[in-house]
């Protein structure tokens, strides 16, 4: 399986309340969600992103509260795939859960920038940044957590067992 | 190898003599917790599964808190599915409006958490419950469906830090106090997926409700889980809240830490989390002149009796400067009661101070007390992110109920000295 996108960056601590505001939170419906993604720190986003872009952001990614609807719309706006320097613990299992493939590979979160083309290779953690032309090994996913990727989410997981 | 707290109670929950951090476990669960913004997304997500039945309905609660009474339209949909769900399954512990609260101050006040006991919640601020000895996390809410179908989850062992905390708070030096100098420390990602294990001589000297408002901000510095030794006081109020059995874990002499820190709790002042990360702390006397337009005293941080006695000590017979909004939310409906009976309901509003029904409210900016462009607020409750009370450019300050309530009467940032008090 493999990503390929434009990059859209981001910095430290981005929270899960800027990456959907809790106003938002009476609707649980991914196209809604989607629509007002990142509103608070970057209004452009929704209108920017493409399917299979990638979001790179900084360290402490999806810090805050537990809303599964933070990863839901940044999935369901089109994003491929997230790298981060590291995740906050709640947002990576969500991600998972969700089935929305994130990555962390500080190298990688630190020099990639905003609107390089890159490529992401899962099975490997593989991650090819074409713009710059730079290679970067990222942290595979365990094996337990890949038979939940590979079920796409925790539900399907379950119910195949 | 020695073990932590939190990696022995994980261990007897997963049936293993021993575990060690980066482990990957599935572990028993013995409460399944969810919320009106997180319950729905659950329960949609349990209908897709082949299991139609949660694992024991006793061992799940759903607290409608975060838009309720409902906000609007949206907000009761939600709530209908929750409570349509709740009278489905038979769930014992739903809570609707006129028995609820907020979700982290009602669980252990009516006894559903007990040392020893390994919870998930879709909430973040589920880490409250390390304040009893039991190992507690906030999940996402498909977690929160597997858990409800399951009565398992699975987890990687976290490894810890370790706090020792000695000495006693000077005067007006509370719980909130203590948390936000730690998280102003180690930073808003320094315990990121570990435990913060509390011990030393100095726990003594904090209450209950302190202990609560400490673990609940665990999060707060991306920890896993925060948790406390099961004291005397831990045990008298288990006694006084709840039948359930409760296991008293400790951890091994020899248990690893990743870092040791030693805090002397009489050295520390009153702190405030300056916008918009809870890691941006002063102490009182380094924050300068912050006017303020609201003060919002509550939330499952700090809306318990303590904090409402506290701040009530504060404004009793004193008023709220002009053109400052204060919003009271005792947390619970018991502490509402209590704090009626206490007087300190018309000590709020002598003050000029409205008391609101338990809900999240404006913690989250979602109803009951949102902020403007520019305005500033100091609130009781646990995070000051971009946005999170209100309009983008609103600020929140994050306090303990003394200085909230000082600031209440001053108008700008202050300490209860400044009350002479
Ligand atoms: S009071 Fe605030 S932090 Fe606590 S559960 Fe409600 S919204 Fe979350």
């Amino acid at each position: 399986m493999k990503a390929f996108g434009t990059v859209h960056k981001y910095g430290d601590n981005v929270d899960t309340d800027v990456i959907i505001p809790a106003r938002y939170l009476n609707s649980s419906d991914p196209k809604e969600l989607a629509a007002k993604c990142m509103v608070d720190i970057d209004k452009d986003f929704v209108d920017r992103v493409k399917p299979g872009d990638i979001m790179v952001a900084n360290k402490n990614f999806g810090c805050g509260s537990s809303r599964e609807h933070a990863p839901i719309a940044i999935k369901a706006s089109g994003i491929s795939c997230v790298i981060a320097e590291t995740f906050a613990r709640i947002f990576y299992r969500n991600a998972i859960n969700i089935g929305l493939p994130i990555i962390e590979c500080p190298e990688a979160a630190r020099e990639i920038e905003a609107g390089d083309q890159v490529e992401i290779d899962f099975d490997s953690g593989m991650i090819y940044d074409r713009t710059k032309g730079t290679r970067y090994q990222g942290q595979a996913f365990p094996e337990f957590m890949q038979k939940i990727i590979k079920a796409e989410g925790l539900v399907n997981y379950i119910n195949n067992q | 190898m020695g073990m932590t707290m939190t990696q022995k109670i994980l261990a007897a929950h997963a049936g293993l003599e021993q575990v060690s951090a980066g482990q990957l476990i599935e572990a028993d669960l013995d409460l399944v917790l969810g919320n009106d913004v997180t319950a729905p997304v659950a329960i949609h997500e349990m209908e897709k599964m082949k299991i139609k039945k949660v694992f024991d309905k006793d061992k799940i609660a759903l607290v409608p808190d975060h838009f309720t009474p409902n906000k609007d339209i949206k907000s009761a949909e939600h709530c209908k599915c929750v409570r349509e769900f709740a009278m489905d399954q038979d769930i014992t512990n739903y809570f609707e409006i006129g028995e609820m609260g907020i979700e982290h101050a009602l669980l252990p006040e009516k006894g559903l958490v007990v040392a020893g006991d390994v919870v998930i919640g879709a909430d973040s601020h589920t880490c409250t419950y390390g304040a009893l000895g039991a190992f507690s996390t906030g999940v996402g809410s498909t977690d929160m469906a597997a858990g409800m179908a399951t009565g398992k989850a699975w987890f990687k062992v976290p490894s810890a830090l370790k706090f020792v905390l000695t000495g006693k708070p000077a005067s007006w030096v509370s719980g909130k106090d203590v948390i936000l100098h730690i998280i102003g420390m180690i930073g808003v990602d320094g315990a990121l997926y570990k435990s913060m294990e509390f011990v030393g001589d100095g726990i003594s000297n904090l209450t209950m409700d302190d202990r609560f408002a400490m673990a609940n901000m665990a999060i707060e510095a991306g920890a896993k889980n925060g948790i406390f030794p099961v004291d005397e006081l831990a045990v008298q109020y288990m006694k006084e809240h709840s039948t359930k059995e409760y296991k008293v874990y400790e951890a091994d002499g020899d248990a690893k830490y990743d870092e040791v820190y030693e805090i002397d709790l009489s050295s520390l002042k009153l702190t405030v989390a300056f916008p918009h990360l809870p890691e941006n702390t002063r102490t009182i006397d380094k924050v300068g002149d912050i006017k303020i337009d609201q003060v919002v005293i509550g939330s499952c941080t700090n809306g318990r009796i303590d904090d409402l006695r506290i701040a009530a000590k504060v404004l009793e017979g004193r008023r709220v400067a002009k053109g400052v909004r204060v919003i009271v939310f005792p947390a619970t409906q018991n502490i509402y009661l209590q704090a009626m009976e206490e007087g300190l309901l018309a000590t709020f509003i002598k003050a000029g101070a409205v008391v609101s029904t338990p809900t999240c409210g404006p913690c989250l900016g979602g109803h009951m007390g949102i902020l403007a462009a520019g305005e500033r607020a100091v609130a009781t409750t646990n995070r000051n992110f971009v946005g999170r009370m209100g309009h983008v450019e609103s600020e929140v300050y994050l306090a303990s109920p003394a200085v909230a309530a000082a600031s209440a009467v001053t108008g700008r940032i202050s300490g209860p000295e400044e009350l002479g008090l």
